[in-house]
């Protein structure tokens, strides 16, 4: 991303320097718009966990509340259910690590055999496993979920971090990381000096395909973390549910009011925030790799 | 690569042998693979084959499940649903995205990585959050707009009224993933030389005729892969309608999307053989349309 080709010049080199301006301004105030929008249902959401729940009804959606409420919001949140919340907190922080760092390795180790050897049923494994980006993921879920109560893994974790430690993108963009940034001969050169073929993998293959597996992993550990269809049919207990299932269910009681359901509405919300928070760290302090991985995918 | 089985030291075999490795790679995955992919799939046709009867427990039906799925008007109401929703919601979606990274690749706007990072912000999300606070948006009784509506005594915008409904839907998908599908666009971009540019301005292109006769040909593959993934994931729409439903029960029955449809069959109906049957269409479906999609706009690439 450093190297950028601004044809900013381009047309605006024939124009007068007010004109250009004019157009920067207005190209501006267009993209501001857009952020505007991106922003509005954040901005509301962070407005709205700091309000009280009569607030919430109360005051105006987009201003501040009578009061500053979000310390008290967040320990009813953290006290609800005898403190579920940080039980799913917990299970979504293991679930979409598990499931990421296993995607990375596993990806990684399947991309190098598909690269660096030529074996029987190369090819065909490989347009299969690529055929499966097609599969839709969701037409899974059902006959997942029957399977796993056939084998005894119903409303067991490992029914959603098995499944979400697949990752045939992460195969293919591996195979391509790993045909372009490794050398045949520094292979070959390891093995006349007689070092194994796991070694090999081990200390050489992970060493240089260390910022594709990271790629790898932050996308198959968002989108673990975001996963709300599997856990939902998989997970029956609430203690073994990640965040979006949990939240979800408070969701529903709130909506259908009774039961307490109204004083619901401000620990649904300060939920909310808070489970967005650790993705958004994520995203931001890993941005490069983020792109790194869409780029491959869009290009290829 | 060929020579150098020649040049290696003989090994005994195990762990360390070169035509035994690539096995053992590719083994973890193949065997996830084959579980939780190939597996339920192949599960899931043999399901579709039986039917669930209250009174004589499972039976064989051979093709039936597809016929009754072929004739069922909740399941291609549902599928219609989405072919509604995805020609009104994908072109616009994606048209943002392309204007938005053809704008930021141009340079000529202030504040760049702010609108990169700020677009991009959404997909972090989670559909399921994003589906909760758009519903709290959207809310009749304590949402904002229906707020400012009544601040200015007009009526309450109908968000969540049947006609209304499938484009507050659509809108939620389109915050989502707007950034998503520009990023992409923009790295697309970023790799087009850019003695393209240079060239195209010596000849005497304007902006505009560059972006439509050089930087769009050559996002055609990115483009094309947007298209797929969207009318991927727009006919298997679950999460929104499915929280939104709390909001409007009326609204979006239990038949709204194909995948709710699947879901309420097998959770609440315990008919697990139609189910499946219904999932398998809709994967059908959806590899059918893809592919057809991509045939189309080859045909009329060649053609050119």
């Amino acid at each position: 991303m450093t190297a950028t080709t601004d044809i900013a010049p381009f047309k605006a080199a024939r124009r007068r320097p007010g004109e250009r301006r004019r157009s920067r301004i207005f190209l501006t105030l267009l993209l501001a718009l857009f952020l505007v929008y991106s922003f509005v249902p954040l901005v509301y959401l962070v407005l709205s966990a700091t309000k009280s729940n009569g607030d919430l009804f109360t005051t105006f959606g987009f201003g501040f509340g009578t009061e500053f409420n979000l310390w008290q919001n967040l320990s009813d949140l953290f006290s609800r259910d005898n403190g579920i919340f940080s039980r799913w907190m917990l299970n979504s922080v293991l679930y979409s690590t598990v499931a990421g760092l296993g995607a990375a390795i596993f990806a990684t180790a399947a991309g190098y055999a598909f690269a660096k050897f030529k074996f029987r049923g190369r090819d065909l494994t490989f347009g299969l496993v690529l055929g499966a980006v097609f599969v839709p993921q969701t037409a899974l879920v059902v006959p997942i979920f029957l399977l796993l109560a056939l084998s005894g893994l119903s409303d067991n974790p490992l029914g959603v971090i098995l499944p979400s430690m697949i990752s045939p993108i992460g195969v293919y963009l591996m195979r391509v990381y790993i045909e372009q940034g490794v050398d045949d001969e520094l292979l070959d050169a390891a093995r006349v000096d007689g070092a194994g073929e796991f070694l090999i993998f081990r200390a050489i293959v992970l060493r240089l395909v260390a910022p594709g597996m990271v790629t790898v992993a932050l996308l198959s550990f968002v989108g673990t973390w975001n996963n709300y269809f599997l856990p939902l049919i998989v997970l029956r207990s609430q203690e073994y549910q990640p965040i979006t299932v949990g939240l979800s269910t408070w969701y529903q009681l709130a909506q259908q009011g009774g039961g307490g359901g109204q004083v619901l509405f401000s620990i649904v919300i300060t939920g909310a925030l808070i489970s967005i928070i650790p993705v958004i760290v994520v995203f931001l302090l890993l941005q490069r790799f983020w792109q790194g991985g869409l780029t491959a995918g869009a290009l290829k | 690569m060929s020579n150098s089985s020649a040049t290696r030291p003989a090994r005994a075999g195990g762990f360390t042998s070169r035509k035994l490795a690539p096995y053992l790679f590719l083994a973890p995955f193949l065997l996830l693979f084959i579980a939780f992919i190939v597996a339920p799939l192949v599960y899931a046709f043999y399901m579709s084959l039986f039917r669930d009867t209250l009174v004589g427990g499972r039976q064989f039906a051979g093709a039936a499940n597809y016929v009754k799925v072929a004739g069922d008007a909740k399941f291609w109401g549902g599928v219609w649903n989405l072919v509604l929703f995805g020609v009104v919601q994908v072109p616009i979606m994606l048209g943002l995205a392309l204007l938005f990274a053809i704008v930021l690749d141009r340079g000529q706007v202030y504040a760049k990585g702010l609108f990169r990072l700020g677009f991009f912000l959404p997909y972090a999300v989670p559909s399921v959050i994003a589906a909760i606070i758009w519903g709290y948006l959207y809310g009749p009784t304590f949402g904002p707009f229906t707020q400012m509506a009544k601040a200015l005594n007009l009526p309450p915008p109908a968000f969540l009224s049947p006609g209304a409904m499938i484009f507050s839907l659509a809108n939620i998908v389109t915050w989502e993933y707007v950034g998503y599908n520009m990023v992409i666009y923009y790295a697309a971009l970023k790799a087009i030389p850019s003695d393209l540019a240079e060239a195209s301005r010596i000849d005497g292109a304007s902006a505009w005729q560059f972006a439509r006769l050089i930087q769009l040909p050559l996002l055609w593959p990115a483009i094309l892969l947007t298209i797929i993934f969207s009318i991927n994931g727009t006919l298997q729409l679950f999460n929104e309608p499915f929280l939104m439903r709390f909001l409007a029960r009326d609204v979006i029955n239990s038949s709204y999307t194909p995948n709710l449809y699947a879901y309420s069959l097998a959770t609440q109906n315990q008919q697990y053989g139609y189910a499946a049957a219904v999932s398998f269409v809709l994967g059908i479906v959806i590899a059918g349309s893809s592919y057809i999609f991509t045939l189309i706009t080859n045909r009329r690439r060649s053609e050119r």
